[in-house]
């Protein structure tokens, strides 16, 4: 099992034409996933990577895609993800950084009414170890085996996970839930998720200064969770009021500092660590795993 | 990015929110051809908040004192921003002062207004007192939502949302929301504009004193970069790497002066970029901590000896690289920098060097 990304999925790349767009169609045929169709408007009868590519989304759906990550530029971001969504397509992972914030919460919200998920966007995706991958993650870093990560942030995931295969905690599912203030998916979503999946067995989440997503998960864990739940919290050495490179990582009227946020993990029994790869170390040391 | 006080009026003005008739002004000369009678409020521009209680905002009964205020005022530092403006203001009856605000909720992510019946002081220390109204994005401010205010505040949110739409706001607020002789009037503008939708709004002056000179050169080159108080600048790729390696050289006594991170790239040019603009900021040690996957580590070590080869760079660079096609960039890149093994180490030996 996995959470939202699994065998079944049947992919469409929004965007496949660009640059990005070809290069990890490829990685993502790499790692296993079903690729069915692209889209970039104007590019219609091209094939990319043996994929063909479609001038619109309704075109695209004769292959019958069921996901569909978007690689589109930032001013036509929102105009992709609302095709996708009146296509029908259910998950909708959002790769593009910079989004206007008002876009996203519009599409964010169109995705509700329609019954769908976004993840993203400014996030690196979604990969489920010997499934699938919608996403720009590095292949190698993977191992299959019961750990769920959901995470604000990309590289430093990397950095986790990396950490984890290597000391010998493969993933169920890990998820890029994205770096902007405003996300489709939250790690309230990922922990409801992770908590009815079988398969997974313990939950890790990756954190940052700016808002209060870490405090409102904390609070969900405390009553929610049943699974053993770890976590990293980047910018404990942030200043106030300054954007540390993602949009939503900023300390604001005295909210999201890292301290507010370790401490409520810490009183829901949550195990934080000191350095990213100490996520590994207090899962090997941990007797309930 | 937000707006100047002066600059949010004029932004209000087109919305047909009444402000205080005013000038702004930066010299004194221009003191003499303001149209508006005695007395005046001088009010200091600046971005940070709390300026009435440091003295920014004085007022003038004639010209004698108008001078005099002027010089203060424009000598002043507020929170270690300088006064560059000075708008001056006729001075209003004020029978009643609200506040109002319209701003981008990021738990419920929907629109929030907030409301209160007492403005005019800090939002936090009348939290009690607050309507807040949650405003679905895709249905936009209904009546019933501003039944919810005092009749004579209605005019003026039903203004400031659509100035909070079209504009791309983070935030519009007017605090204090005055009402005089039974108009509202919006006595203080504060209005932030969402960065990443800046390129729709090229009309709006561009006034950022928030960010340092070397700052402002990096966002326009497209790399993130913060200035901080420490000796050892940190180049990572990815925000959140580039974070936790700051975080970590704190675990050494080690202070970081510069956060940079890379993103994502496969241009050696942007990594030459983001060295040109770490040796600026001078310094003591860089710490490198790169983790390829999609930005590949041979493109990085490209990108690092061509900078070397064309300036004379005079700190050490201590360097941690994994992850894809990390075997060739450490071997292109031996003689260049310290090579380190792990996350940790890096984070030791930067904190020790930077401590020399």
């Amino acid at each position: 099992m996995a959470i939202w990304a699994d065998e079944n999925i049947r992919l469409l790349v929004q965007g496949i034409t660009g640059h990005q767009g070809q290069f990890h169609t490829k990685a993502m045929m790499e790692f296993g996933t079903k690729i069915v169709a692209g889209v970039t408007p104007g590019k219609g009868g091209q094939q990319v990577h043996g994929v063909p590519v479609y001038d619109s989304v309704e075109e695209a759906m004769e292959r019958e895609p069921n996901a569909s990550i978007v690689f589109v530029p930032a001013p036509f971001a929102k105009d992709a993800v609302i095709e996708a969504l009146d296509a029908g397509i259910k998950l909708v992972v959002v790769i593009t950084e910079n989004i206007p914030f008002h876009d996203t919460m519009q599409f964010v919200h169109y995705a509700k009414y329609k019954g769908a998920r976004v993840i993203g966007p400014n996030c690196p995706g979604i990969a489920s170890p010997g499934k699938t991958k919608i996403g720009i993650l590095p292949n190698v870093i993977f191992k299959e085996g019961n750990i769920g990560v959901a995470s604000r942030s990309g590289t430093l995931t990397y950095e986790i996970v990396n950490a984890l295969s290597q000391a010998g905690f493969g993933q169920s599912t890990c998820v890029g839930l994205g770096g902007d203030p405003i996300i489709g998916s939250t790690f309230i979503d990922a922990l409801k998720a992770f908590e009815d999946d079988e398969k997974t067995k313990a939950i890790v989440l990756v954190g940052e200064i700016g808002g209060t997503a870490e405090e409102e998960a904390a609070e969900y864990i405390a009553s929610n969770v049943t699974k053993p739940v770890y976590a990293y919290i980047a910018g404990r050495t942030a200043p106030p009021g300054k954007r540390m490179g993602h949009a939503g990582a900023i300390i604001s009227g005295g909210k999201g500092t890292a301290e507010s946020k370790i401490k409520a993990f810490e009183e829901a029994g949550v195990k934080v660590a000191r350095f990213p790869h100490e996520i590994a170390e207090l899962i090997k040391n941990d007797k309930r795993i | 990015m937000k707006l100047l006080e002066y600059a949010g009026k004029e932004l209000f003005k087109k919305y047909g929110i009444d402000t205080p008739k005013g000038k702004v002004i930066s010299s004194k000369d221009e003191l003499h051809n303001i149209d508006i009678p005695f007395p005046w409020v001088m009010k200091a521009q600046v971005l940070v908040g709390g300026r009435g209680k440091a003295g920014g905002i004085k007022f003038a009964e004639n010209m004698e004192e108008a001078e005099k205020i002027f010089d203060e005022l424009m000598n002043m530092e507020i929170k270690g921003e300088k006064v560059r403006k000075i708008l001056i203001e006729e001075k209003i009856n004020i029978e009643k002062e609200y506040y109002l605000s319209f701003f981008l909720d990021r738990s419920s992510r929907e629109y929030l207004m907030m409301f209160s019946p007492e403005g005019g002081v800090d939002i936090e220390a009348m939290a009690e007192k607050v309507i807040k109204t949650n405003i679905n994005p895709l249905i936009g401010l209904q009546p019933y939502h501003l039944r919810r205010i005092p009749k004579e505040a209605r005019n003026i949110a039903t203004n400031l949302f659509r100035l909070f739409i079209e504009n791309d706001c983070e935030l519009a607020e007017i605090n204090p929301l005055a009402i005089s002789n039974g108009r509202a009037i919006a006595a203080d503008a504060k209005v932030i504009i969402d960065n990443n939708a800046l390129y729709r709004h090229p009309e709006l002056p561009k006034e950022d004193v928030e960010l340092t000179p070397l700052e402002k050169e990096a966002r326009e080159k497209g790399i993130a970069f913060v200035q901080l108080d420490g000796n050892i600048g940190v180049i990572a790729n990815g925000a959140g790497l580039t974070m936790a390696t700051l975080d970590a050289l704190n675990e050494f006594d080690g202070k970081g002066g510069v956060f940079l991170d890379l993103g994502g790239t496969d241009d050696p040019e942007k990594v030459k970029q983001a060295f040109e603009l770490m040796a600026k900021a001078k310094p003591k040690v860089i710490l490198l901590n790169l983790f390829g996957g999609i930005t590949k580590c041979d493109t990085v070590a490209r990108g690092i000896i061509e900078f070397m080869e064309e300036h004379k760079l005079d700190c050490p660079v201590v360097a941690r690289i994994k992850g894809m096609n990390e075997d060739v960039a450490r071997e292109m890149l031996s003689g260049y920098v310290i090579a380190v093994e792990s996350f940790q180490e890096a984070a030791r030996k930067a904190a020790e060097l930077g401590r020399d």
